[in-house]
């Protein structure tokens, strides 16, 4: 390492902390008009004189400005209960009972924009300043760090990974595991806590799609921030290979123009706005009504995306992963895989190749395909029924525990949290039903294999370490056999890293399965 | 029936493997080295940190349990033919009603003076890794002596780590008893690259100790005194076979074999490295300490174990390595040495580090052997083409069908033909 790597690695630490401290820099004033505007015209007076108690109270910390905001809507809430009780003679068996009373959603999804509008102080004046300080500090130091990279001669270049507590699952990988599921928490169920953030991305979000930066906005750029940034270290490490060039710039150029830009644009242009790659069963909401019904309202355009998404679902997915394997998306397309193949890189060793995690991989990821085809199905029940209820199952019930277990704390918070623990593919390995359906295309109908090359393997091991997947490569590799599991994306990590050039990646479609 | 394997290295475990796909007798590995089957190449990944010693195991450890290997640790000491019975250093004994010796090389040394102080090592076995990584706490200089394989392995082991590198090798050029002149003038070029001081032509003449034993300074043939800390014995390995030379196995170098991998004495076969053959295949060496020999023999030596008699044939030769970041293949009896019947033809990229040289007869025009460099060959094709004696013309014509780089690369398959 020298000069100004260190510096590099100063900087990003420095502005890795000032990130971190900036949470906590801002006072909160009770933004009475934007809580006003969270609520329709029927439940606004409640809310308003319940949190006049708040107005010009000044908070220092979100945790006790929202335990004093939701004491307040807890009295709305009751009021309003009582007042649709009594003075509209509504009972719960009227179906506009429920569009009257306050829910708790309805409060719990106020919280995000009526605590950043009522955020002031240090922060927020100076929001540019801690963007620069923080963000762009970070990136500044972070290429410091990965750009000398390219001095060193090319080839393979993980020495030191397992001396390495960052890498290894030392006291800083466990720190940095920590970091990153209190992250996905607060991101998932308690955003607010994440408004000073949000505030520094306010002015880019204004510039790109006209309206202020939500919790997602938020989480959309510091995702294709981090692809980009360590996509480029990934394609310096491996810039003596093309196959690791193109499939990182691939994933590069499609996390920043169609999961981030694009959908931006459609906004600014009024078109309903979507990820043009994203595919159910991973986009599991695809088939909710509110959004069918938004995709029907909205023109050819939302027609186009309509069909557009089941095309992929039916045509793109089979055909293409019966050519390539299921690489190209999880490799190339994706964006969990797109983080996961360059934030992730440095923790890929970490996946587990004991054979009972293989075990409890199928059962887990093939349940959750199943988890995800049972609650679309009961979607489209109600969608074309009208009865929320089959069977013993409630569909609004399916849907609300699928978001919350697999779209949120599976996908998220254990699927990103646990890099730094469990490797980098935690997610598309246990948990994606996309990778799921891509895999059994992929294990029963594909021409895309690993091939072996003669008796050239000397079972040393570095295939096995360093993929992603958890799969035992070189189980196949020192037999001779080819390697067609249904769970690899194809990285072809494996290949490079092997120092006796024995695995090569192939749509060539030879046998099968491998002969014993 | 017990069938004794001594040694759980490639061969003594690939034969564990076989013979209980061929039967149901009772297996025991044994070996004083590790409790269980690691990949000895892969020893250096552990010091560089790539891989940890787990992750060099190729088999969990249900495996041993599930297929009714039993695993014995401890070192033997004594072979007693005469009674089936073996003499373990703390005195215990075991019985066997067949024995395979898989007992693998040790490290050369030539009697150079200061050969056995302290912080001076070969590199081949887990021990060997261990001492060497005691040694390099706070370590300013490392010499290694011995232009091979392990070598360049210690020397890239000890640079991972920035740790000054003295190499001293005693030929022209690195390795250049196997290697053509271009392809071991890449590599002495490559090593320099990567920061070793490469001293060609310089021999170890002895090794000066301090009070307590420890090296402390290298002698060379050149007159150079050099200050290190550890010294790297590397010139070479022989068959481990010492503690058997007073049995009534017939020994040479190696454990002496017939073609069916027995020894002198009935029920007792030996396999990998350890192994002399008497009479070698055509166009192979005697003793032959690589991986891929020692995976073949283990195998061989299975078929023989369990009564289903089996010849050795390890077909077309074959072996690899990597020198730093460079990948080297071989495939047919290809080396520095080309017989007077056979010509070559050499190509070398313009800029990047690969080559590709393809021997052939120059009479009958018959290809011969393949030695790539930073390029990857497909295994089976070479080998078929070496084995119908594919006219060099038409193998490289269809060159792209042995072109195993992955996908994207640069096609090379085409430029070697453009030479003739």
């Amino acid at each position: 390492m020298n000069g100004i790597q260190k510096t590099g690695i100063a900087l990003f630490l420095l502005a890795f902390l000032v990130f971190t401290m900036s949470l906590s820099l801002s006072n909160f004033i009770l933004d009475a008009k934007v809580a006003g505007q969270q609520f329709d015209d029927y439940q606004r007076p409640f809310v308003l004189s319940a949190l006049r108690q708040m107005e010009g109270r000044s908070y220092s910390r979100v945790f006790s400005f929202m335990r004093d905001y939701d004491r307040a809507l807890k009295v709305a809430q009751e009021a309003i209960a009582q007042d649709v009780k009594n003075n509209l003679g509504l009972t719960p068996s009227d179906g506009a009972y429920w569009s009257k009373i306050l829910k708790d959603d309805k409060i719990k999804s106020s919280h995000f924009p009526v605590t950043k509008a009522s955020a002031q102080g240090f922060l927020p004046e100076n929001s540019r300043l801690f963007f620069w300080l923080s963000i762009g500090l970070g990136v500044l130091g972070g290429l410091m760090f990965i750009l000398p990279m390219r001095r060193l001669p090319e080839g393979i270049k993980n020495n030191g990974i397992y001396h390495s507590s960052l890498h290894a699952r030392g006291i800083l990988g466990i720190a940095l595991g920590i970091w990153l599921i209190a992250f996905y928490v607060l991101l998932y169920f308690y955003p607010e806590y994440l408004v000073n953030w949000a505030i520094m991305v306010d002015p880019l979000s204004r510039f790109l799609n006209g309206g202020e930066a939500s919790q997602w906005f938020l989480y959309g750029f510091l995702y294709t921030l981090a692809i980009l940034v360590m996509g480029l270290r990934m394609m310096i490490k491996y810039r003596h290979n093309n196959y690791q060039l193109l499939r990182t710039g691939s994933v590069m150029f499609f996390q920043l123009c169609f999961a981030f830009l694009l959908p931006q644009i459609m906004t600014l242009l009024h078109l309903p706005s979507a990820d043009l790659k994203n595919i159910w069963p991973l986009d599991y909401s695809f088939f909710f009504e509110y959004r069918i019904k938004h995709l029907l309202s909205s023109g050819y355009f939302g027609l186009f995306l309509l069909v557009w998404g089941v095309v992929l679902i039916v045509v793109a997915v089979p055909v293409l992963t019966y050519f390539f394997g299921k690489r190209w998306y999880c490799s190339w397309v994706c964006g969990c895989g797109g983080l996961a193949e360059t934030m992730g890189d440095p923790f890929r060793q970490l996946s587990s190749k004991k054979l009972i995690a293989w075990k409890i991989e199928r059962w887990l990821i093939h349940g959750v395909l199943v988890f995800a085809v049972v609650m679309t199905a009961l979607v489209l029940y109600t969608y074309f029924s009208g009865q929320s209820r089959m069977l013993f199952l409630d569909s609004y019930q399916v849907r609300h525990w699928y978001g919350v277990l697999i779209g949120s704390i599976f996908a998220g918070v254990v699927g990103t949290g646990f890099y730094p623990l469990m490797g980098n593919r935690v997610w598309c390995r246990f948990g994606c039903p996309l990778a799921a359906y891509l895999g059994l295309v992929q294990r029963f109908k594909s021409r895309f294999r690993i091939t072996t090359n003669g008796g050239q393997c000397i079972s040393c091991g570095n295939c096995s370490t360093y993929c992603e997947m958890g799969i035992d490569v070189r189980w196949y590799a020192q037999r001779g056999e080819n390697i067609v599991r249904a769970s690899c994306v194809g990285c072809g990590i494996c290949a490079a890293v092997c120092p006796r050039g024995v695995l090569k990646l192939e749509n060539s479609g030879e046998v099968r399965f491998a002969e014993e | 029936m017990h069938i004794v394997i001594l040694g759980n290295g490639i061969a003594g475990i690939t034969a564990a493997r076989h013979i209980r796909k061929l039967s149901d007798h009772r297996i025991t590995v044994i070996s004083g080295e590790s409790d269980y089957f690691f990949s000895r190449p892969a020893l250096m990944y552990i010091y560089m940190g790539h891989m940890k010693k787990e992750h060099t195991e190729p088999y969990e450890r249900w495996f041993w349990k599930k297929n009714r290997i039993e695993l014995h640790k401890g070192w033997v000491e004594q072979v007693v033919p005469e009674k089936k019975r073996l003499i373990f250093a703390d005195g215990s004994e075991m019985h066997y009603d067949k024995l395979l010796l898989a007992t693998g090389s040790r490290p050369n040394k030539f009697g150079w003076p200061g050969q056995d102080l302290d912080g001076v090592h070969g590199f081949y076995s887990l021990q060997d890794l261990e001492a060497i990584e005691y040694h390099s706490k706070n370590l300013q200089q490392a010499v290694i002596v011995g232009g091979g394989l392990i070598g360049i392995e210690l020397a890239e082991m000890f640079r991972s780590r920035n740790i000054p590198v003295i190499f001293l090798v005693r030929e022209k050029s690195y390795w250049d008893m196997v290697l053509p002149p271009e392809e071991s003038e890449m590599i002495n070029r490559h090593i320099r690259e990567h920061h070793i001081d490469l001293r060609l032509e310089t021999e170890l003449k002895e090794i000066w100790g301090d009070e307590q034993g420890k090296a402390k300074m290298v002698v060379t043939s050149k007159g150079d005194k050099i200050r290190c800390g550890f010294v790297g014995l590397t010139a070479g390995v022989h068959p481990n076979v010492d503690f058997l030379r007073l049995s009534s196995l017939e020994i040479d170098r190696g454990i002496l074999v017939d073609e069916y991998l027995q020894t002198n004495i009935e029920d007792i076969y030996a396999a990998g490295d350890c192994v002399q053959l008497r009479k070698p295949p055509a166009g192979r060496r005697p003793i032959e300490a690589v991986w891929y020999v020692g995976r073949m023999m283990g195998e061989t030596a299975a078929y023989n174990l369990c009564g289903q008699a089996r010849k050795y044939e390890p077909g077309t030769w074959f072996n690899s390595a990597k020198f730093l970041d460079i990948e080297y293949q071989v495939y047919g009896q290809l080396t520095a040495h080309i017989p007077e019947e056979q010509a070559t033809i050499y190509w070398e990229h313009s800029k990047e580090k690969k080559s590709l040289r393809i021997a052939y007869d120059k009479r009958t025009r018959a290809v011969k052997g393949f030695l790539s460099m930073g390029l990857r060959l497909r295994h089976l094709q070479c080998e078929a083409w070496i084995q119908s004696e594919t006219p060099v013309d038409k193998v490289l014509q269809n060159l792209k069908a042995a072109n195993f780089d992955p996908e994207f690369f640069p096609d090379w398959s085409k430029e070697p033909a453009k030479l003739i």
